[in-house]
């Protein structure tokens, strides 16, 4: 074993506007090694990744290759030093065959600068023979499953002679089985003398994969070392633990009567049998992984997406909820995580996306009144405390915390009961955060149910006076009071230390 | 922090005067346009500058106008409807077929409005509930109803329609003001109104924009897309009428191409091809430099294939022309 690292990144920073990404972070990826890269959603993994590959340039620090430093103004740039990623969606072509997709932009060429077709097939099948795959080099990509699909972009990683392996979360598509096929071609990478940064949240996988770690945490390095030295409870506290750097505003928590019931939501296929209480002035959490279900049940509890089976009840009322028309009548409003797709329409004005969903009540038998339009829009952006020109500006031009303060103005406007707000802080700035909590305190306090569906652990501990936790589609844990922890969050959303 | 009331900013409503928006609009533009080509009318022939002339010149738009008005939110919201040519075909036919066998002058109006706004509804049904996209499901009805007509019709003509029915395309409401005129103006202030003044116009631009945010909003987004079909169809059944009495009899031919003009008239007048914006105003004065143009060349005796080229130059230099000034002032 090499003491080299192929590559490291020494000191990197990385700043967004309003946002330090990355502060002064260290990673080295050793030959034949594999090293797992952990941390919870928003520790700047991600960023990590896109800088090793040249999509990010760094404000500050080195890469280094082989102990030299050298400077990826582009993405070919590290594809040069044999750096690949595979990614959560691997960038591959679904029209293009397996082996086109293996060879694109480095084909083996023949006359007149011809691909040569013959032999691109030969390569390829004696690569994907090599990592055992044994994949038809002129199937059509499309007619893959994901997982073969992800051999392709291994052979394809291979192909271009790579020395470093960037596997982000490889086997979140994937089956049981097929986790076991992916784990023996690691090791075949890794008998190659690759190598390999593995990101994933499942513990068991690291363990049984990994040689060493590094742990990040709110975009700061937090620790590294060798697997061998570690245990689960060791890494946890490292991916939580935490001095709290936000201050979240004091709460008493004197809920209410029950004002929305949910018994045996379930969808074909995104998630099964959701039951809770919400109770009035309550601050309820979701808390889980990325693609645990939370927004798609959100979804379907005002009407974009029909649940399977199930029952929602508002007051003792059963209330059947079609659209979010529906919804809006009922009281319940949901602020999406995808606020550019979602939330604002960017291209009109801010006191036109506010009254949007209320101009029923702006409007008299079903014409427009300015007067009262702006009037609406001047209350609500005043109490979010809008930044902004005029109310008369286009949304997309305000910055994004500005534009998230649009979205909850719009849905407040609407004087709703029940208030879901899908990641409501998700890439936006300090400010703007304190800004948003302190705002949800305020409406519960005014006796308001808020839905907090969010993945950053500080703000479902700060903000919920209960906790969700779902996993693959299921409610697998109700946290109060004392079992409120990072630790038991972290536990039940990765499934650790539980029957899987 | 306690009581975010009294923390926040009162925003003032608008930082533009009416008159400054006006000022800066494409619409300011396109009546520069306009006077541009009627003064040069005016000099180019000793015949443009006489009220029955120009009384004639009207019909060059009025019809297509009608549909345009409705085309214009149609696009707005996001989709377009290339059936409208074809739906005049089978409205006509049908108001033809009715007149042989006696229907008179409202009986037959009432049909040839009502095969629109079926012809619309077909429409809109097979591009809301399967989710088809209207470009390919409007090329298809546009064959199939213009179809329709061709069989039933062959190369033959429908004419036996009663005398009181010229009224609606030949008649006059006072002095060189005709009818076509009247329900011209009265559509674009009805359409005008619709779109600016309303919450259905309102949820027209926002679905437009953004139709997955219009949805979380609560619009109820495939009801007013349907709508917007059956007024379209509504609006060519209207131009059937019109053009069928103007015309005094049917042939399966008739308004061929005029689909490609009417949205012509909408993009001249303004309205984003992509959805999102425009407006009525816009398509009115489209409409007038439409009308000018084909009118003034016409007088000058220039053929109809150079005065589609015209349209057609027209059309790319006043889109361009803002486009080409904004990267000038870049430099």
């Amino acid at each position: 074993m090499s003491d080299i690292p192929v590559i490291a990144l020494d000191g990197i920073t990385k700043t967004f506007p309003g946002v330090i990404a990355l502060d002064q972070v260290k990673l080295s990826l050793y030959p034949g090694q594999v090293t797992a890269l952990i941390g919870e959603n928003g520790a700047g993994k991600s960023t990590v990744v896109k800088t090793l590959t040249g999509i990010y340039r760094p404000d500050g620090g080195q890469i280094l290759v082989d102990g030299k430093p050298v400077h990826f103004a582009t993405a070919h740039d590290a594809s040069r030093h044999g750096i690949t990623a595979i990614h959560q969606e691997t960038v591959l072509f679904d029209e293009l065959s397996v082996a086109e997709n293996i060879f694109i932009g480095h084909a083996p060429r023949g006359r007149f600068g011809l691909i040569d077709t013959a032999r691109m097939t030969q390569d390829a099948r004696a690569l994907l023979n090599s990592i055992g795959a044994p994949l038809d080099p002129d199937a059509k990509l499309r007619d893959l499953g994901i997982a073969s699909k992800h051999l392709v972009a291994i052979a394809r990683a291979l192909s271009i002679d790579a020395r470093v392996v960037i596997m982000d979360e490889p086997t979140a598509a994937l089956s049981q089985k097929e986790i076991e096929e992916l784990y023996k071609l690691v090791e075949h990478l890794k008998s190659q003398g690759k190598a390999i940064l593995f990101i994933s949240h499942k513990f068991d996988e690291i363990f049984r994969i990994a040689d060493r770690y590094t742990v990040f945490r709110d975009g700061q390095f937090v620790g590294d070392g060798l697997m061998t030295d570690v245990d689960q409870d060791a890494l946890v506290q490292m991916m939580v633990g935490r001095a709290v750097d936000q201050i979240f505003p004091k709460r008493v928590h004197a809920p209410g009567e029950v004002l929305l019931q949910v018994t045996g939501y379930s969808h074909p296929t995104e998630f099964a049998d959701i039951n809770f209480k919400l109770h009035k002035g309550e601050i309820l959490g979701f808390y889980g992984l990325v693609g645990a279900g939370r927004s798609e049940f959100m979804q379907s509890l005002i009407g974009i997406t029909r649940p399977s089976k199930g029952v929602c009840r508002i007051g003792e009322q059963i209330t059947v909820i079609r659209s979010p028309a529906d919804a809006i009548a009922a009281g319940i409003v949901y602020v999406p995580e995808d606020r550019g797709k979602q939330g604002a329409i960017t291209d009109m004005p801010i006191f036109q996306n506010v009254t949007l969903p209320s101009l029923r009540k702006t409007s008299r038998n079903g014409f427009i009144r300015l007067a009262e339009e702006f009037k609406l829009a001047r209350e609500y952006t005043q109490r979010l405390d809008l930044r902004a020109a005029s109310l008369d500006q286009d949304v997309g031009k305000l910055s994004g915390g500005n534009q998230q303060k649009v979205v909850i103005a719009k849905w407040l406007a609407t004087q709703p009961r029940v208030i879901i707000l899908d990641e409501p802080t998700k890439g936006i700035d300090i400010g703007s955060k304190a800004a948003v909590h302190s705002f949800m305190a305020e409406l519960a306090a005014m006796g308001l149910s808020v839905i907090m569906v969010s993945s950053e652990i500080p703000e479902v501990m700060g903000m919920s006076d209960r906790v969700i936790v779902m996993r693959e589609g299921r409610m697998v844990a109700e946290l109060v009071g004392e079992e409120l922890t990072p630790d038991n969050l972290v536990r039940h959303a990765a499934g650790i230390g539980m029957a899987a | 922090m306690s009581d975010a009331t009294q923390t926040g900013r009162s925003l003032p409503d608008r930082l533009t005067t009416r008159a400054q928006r006006i000022f800066r609009s494409w619409e300011a533009l396109l009546i520069v346009v306009a006077i541009a080509i009627f003064i040069a009318n005016a000099i180019a022939s000793p015949y443009f500058l006489n009220a029955w002339n120009l009384s004639d010149a009207t019909f060059n738009f009025t019809e297509k106008a009608m549909i345009a008005f409705a085309m214009a939110l149609l696009i707005i919201a996001g989709e377009i409807d290339l059936s409208v040519a074809a739906i005049i075909a089978l409205a006509s036919t049908a108001m033809g077929y009715a007149a042989q066998f006696g229907v008179d002058t409202p009986g037959l109006m009432l049909i040839g409005l009502g095969t629109g706004v079926l012809c619309g509804a077909f429409n809109g049904a097979l591009v809301t509930k399967l989710a088809l996209p209207s470009i390919v499901v409007t090329i298809g009805t546009m064959s199939l109803f213009r179809g329709i007509s061709f069989i039933v019709l062959g190369d033959g003509a429908y004419r036996g329609y009663p005398e009181s029915f010229a009224w609606v395309g030949q008649g006059y409401i006072w002095w060189v003001f005709t009818v076509e005129m009247l329900i011209f103006a009265l559509l674009a202030v009805v359409f005008g109104v619709l779109l600016h003044r309303t919450n259905f116009g309102r949820a027209v631009y926002a679905i437009g924009n953004n139709p997955t945010a219009a949805l979380f909003s609560g619009i109820r987004v495939p009801r007013v897309k349907f709508i917007l079909f059956v007024l379209t169809g509504l609006m060519s059944g209207l131009a059937a009428v019109c053009l069928t009495s103007r015309l005094g009899s049917t042939r399966p031919s008739i308004g061929v191409g005029l689909e490609l003009e009417v949205v012509t008239m909408v993009v001249l007048g303004g309205i984003n091809i992509l959805g999102g914006s425009g407006t009525i105003p816009g398509g009115v004065i489209a409409a007038f430099v439409m009308g000018l143009v084909t009118f003034g060349l016409g007088l000058l005796n220039v053929p109809g294939i150079v005065m589609s080229i015209f349209i057609g130059a027209l059309l790319i230099g006043v889109i361009a022309l803002p486009r080409l000034f904004a990267m000038v002032r870049r430099r």
